[in-house]
């Protein structure tokens, strides 16, 4: 534990996720081991296999605990896995190779190994097994070689993890009640951990450099509104600390209600889902409606595209929870990171500028004959204000393709996203066919600043605040103000508060964000005007940077920052 | 020996949850039960043979065991195999 009452403290600068604050213990994800050396045993055969054995069955009951602990899906994942440690057809394997002289962790390996080429050679879903397989080989050899076992560190105690990044199958295992804050050292405001941390209100600092440096027990104060992550704070940043927290504590909660900035200008809060499952919540947290419901979810793990009877169903049980409310569907949005079979199956060296949104549907407008028919047959049947729009649309003629097929098969509200920087510029012409504009900042920013969202090695590209992104941002407002059109935001730049003041003073009228961000964006659109948030626009449009374009709107917007009562109190 | 043969209700097949909780039926009989899918015969307290069978909704399998109680082992291990677990 690092002595808080004297030394001075160190700082690292990150991508801050919300505005959070938390004061916490580190701890460091373990690095994944290597692949145990093929080498020949010392020891007889049967004192590895009473190794190996040994080293299954801990590994198992680790699992087990683990999966108790968690509940839910992530118990029902997790007891599968003790069972494939317990597997005996796997130890029959581990015995052979060891009979063959290996030692027990190079057998395990090897048999783990086996049996997870087979599930990718089998793909879809097996395949995807594959990564519980390589899980839970590691824990075993972890056991083996007495080390910590790789994965997220489930202790007691409330801690700060530190990581590279977070993958999906980690976060699922994350006990979220221990976790105070995130810091990763990769990883943009778009990667996994930040759209986790933004869902499940968790402080969170992304791609902090230097952040790997950090060792467990070590002190830090996570400030997700100025990125900054404070490593053995001294005793009056603690105290400054402590008492930022209990003000906010004793702060009354913003009303639930509708969004408007202080002037009065209405801008709607909208959810961004990806099921109808979410709808209460979003609606318990105050979502005037849905701004991005994502249809995916209905072909993901399909071999076909699902019938118009299946989607129908689907869609009229979302459009049903939001009576009288504004739910915008996107179209199947394939592609990518997102990749779909029957859809498109041609290996492309740069799947982000390939066949993918509109163009795959394109391809195949059977598929999206059907998505629409079956979503307009939803709308007939309830009482929902129903807008579709398309995906990645880089072209004035894709616009009038989508908004003439839609509206003749019944859909009434037709339009486009904007995430391509083509359609950004000529967004005046794009909304004279379209009834609107959503633009999805993740890949307008990937698509504007030509770095990869999945690629950690460009992360810190992956930023909406560039004034090149925003530039953009306000091509399209300007159009749909003179075309009197709605322009609305539907990417994690939205669920950004302070961004999201300055998204409306670029022009656009509806917000659309994870359901958890609501809280947060709500009252910071209440604390300025609208010509306020005009102003903040053109300072962030005339910087040079990213990082200048935040400082600089950050400076303008709060006269006394957290940041700043910490550098006072230094 | 003793053996069913039943077709599997899970929507999505005999993987993850279905299949687990058919391996952990199978364990806590006590019996050595083979389930054989076509050609293929494996031990079917195997998480990854049953998994690696591939075993898809509407798939016939057979399982066969033999000792005390094993027609009502066998029972049990139909039921869980034509109980759609992925209706919920």
């Amino acid at each position: 534990m690092t002595d808080t009452s004297t030394g001075t403290s160190t700082t690292l600068q990150g991508v801050g996720i919300g505005r959070g604050l938390a004061v916490g213990t580190i701890l460091r994800m373990p690095d994944p081991l290597p692949e145990p050396a093929d080498v020949t045993s010392s020891l007889t055969a049967d004192a590895e296999k009473v190794r190996a054995a040994g080293a299954l069955a801990a590994a198992a009951a680790d699992i087990r605990l683990r999966g108790d602990r968690a509940g839910g899906s992530a118990k029902d994942v997790l007891d599968a896995q003790a069972f494939m440690a317990e597997d005996p057809t796997l130890k029959s394997d581990v015995d052979a190779r060891i009979e063959t002289g290996k030692t027990a962790e190079r057998a395990v390996f090897e048999a783990f190994a086996a049996f997870r080429d087979l599930l990718v050679s089998m793909g879809g879903y097996m395949g995807e097994r594959a990564t519980d397989l390589d899980d839970v080989s590691q824990r075993v050899v972890a056991h083996l070689q007495s080390v910590a076992a790789p994965g997220v560190p489930t202790p007691d105690y409330p801690f700060v993890l530190v990581a590279r990044d977070l993958a999906p199958a980690d976060t699922a295992l994350l006990d979220l009640d221990r976790v105070l804050a995130l810091i990763t050292s990769d990883g943009g405001p778009t990667s996994h951990t930040a759209i986790l941390a933004r869902e499940k209100s968790i402080v969170a600092v992304v791609g902090a450099r230097g952040a790997l440096a950090l060792s467990d027990g070590e002190t830090v104060i996570v400030d997700a509104s100025t990125g900054v992550v404070t490593v053995a704070p001294t005793a009056d940043q603690m105290a400054a600390v402590e008492q930022t927290l209990a003000d906010r504590a004793a702060a009354p909660e913003v009303a639930v209600g509708p969004g408007a900035l202080a002037d009065g200008t209405k801008i709607p809060l909208l959810a961004n889902l990806g099921s109808a499952d979410g709808a209460a919540n979003a609606l318990e947290l105050g979502a005037e409606g849905v701004g991005l419901f994502r249809t995916e979810f209905l072909f993901l793990d399909a071999e076909k595209a699902p019938t118009v009877e299946e989607q129908q169903v689907k869609y009229t049980a979302l459009l049903t929870a939001f009576e009288g409310k504004k739910v915008v569907v996107r179209a199947l949005d394939a592609g990518a990171d997102k990749p779909l079979h029957f859809l498109n199956d041609e290996p492309e060296e740069n799947p982000a500028l390939g066949l993918r949104g509109l163009r795959a549907l394109r391809a195949n407008e059977p598929i999206l004959r059907d998505q629409l028919t079956a979503l307009a047959n939803a709308d007939r049947a309830t009482n929902a204000e129903v807008w579709v729009m398309a995906p990645m649309v880089s072209t004035v003629e894709e616009t009038r393709y989508f908004t003439t097929l839609a509206r003749e098969l019944g859909l009434k509200t037709a339009g486009v996203m904007v995430e391509v920087p083509a359609s950004a510029l000529l967004a005046d012409r794009i909304l004279a066919d379209a009834d609107f504009a959503s633009i999805g900042t993740n890949d307008l920013t990937q698509y504007t600043l030509a770095a990869d969202r999945l690629l950690g090695s460009v992360a810190s590209f992956q930023d909406p605040w560039h004034p090149a992104v925003l530039r953009l941002v306000g091509e399209v407002g300007k159009a749909g103000a003179a075309l009197g059109k709605p322009v609305g935001i539907c990417g994690e730049a939205a669920a950004d508060p302070l961004l999201a003041v300055v998204l409306v003073g670029l022009g656009a009228t509806s917000l659309s964000m994870s359901p958890a961000a609501l809280k947060d964006v709500r009252a910071e659109l209440a604390r300025f005007t609208l010509d306020q948030a005009k102003e903040f626009a053109e300072l962030a449009l005339s910087a040079n940077s990213a990082v200048e374009a935040r400082v600089a709107v950050l400076a303008a917007a709060t006269p006394i920052t957290t940041s700043q009562k910490l550098e006072k109190s230094e | 020996m003793p053996e069913r043969t039943v077709t599997i209700a899970s929507t999505h097949g005999l993987h993850a949850r279905p299949a687990s909780l058919f391996v952990q039926a199978v364990t806590k009989s006590g019996l050595s039960v083979q389930l054989t899918k076509g050609e293929k015969t494996l031990n079917a307290a195997s998480i990854l043979g049953v998994i690696s069978l591939g075993i898809e909704h509407g798939d016939e399998v057979t399982l066969k065991t033999e000792g005390d109680n094993a027609d009502a082992v066998l029972d049990e291990l139909s039921g869980l195999l034509t109980t759609d677990f992925d209706a919920s």
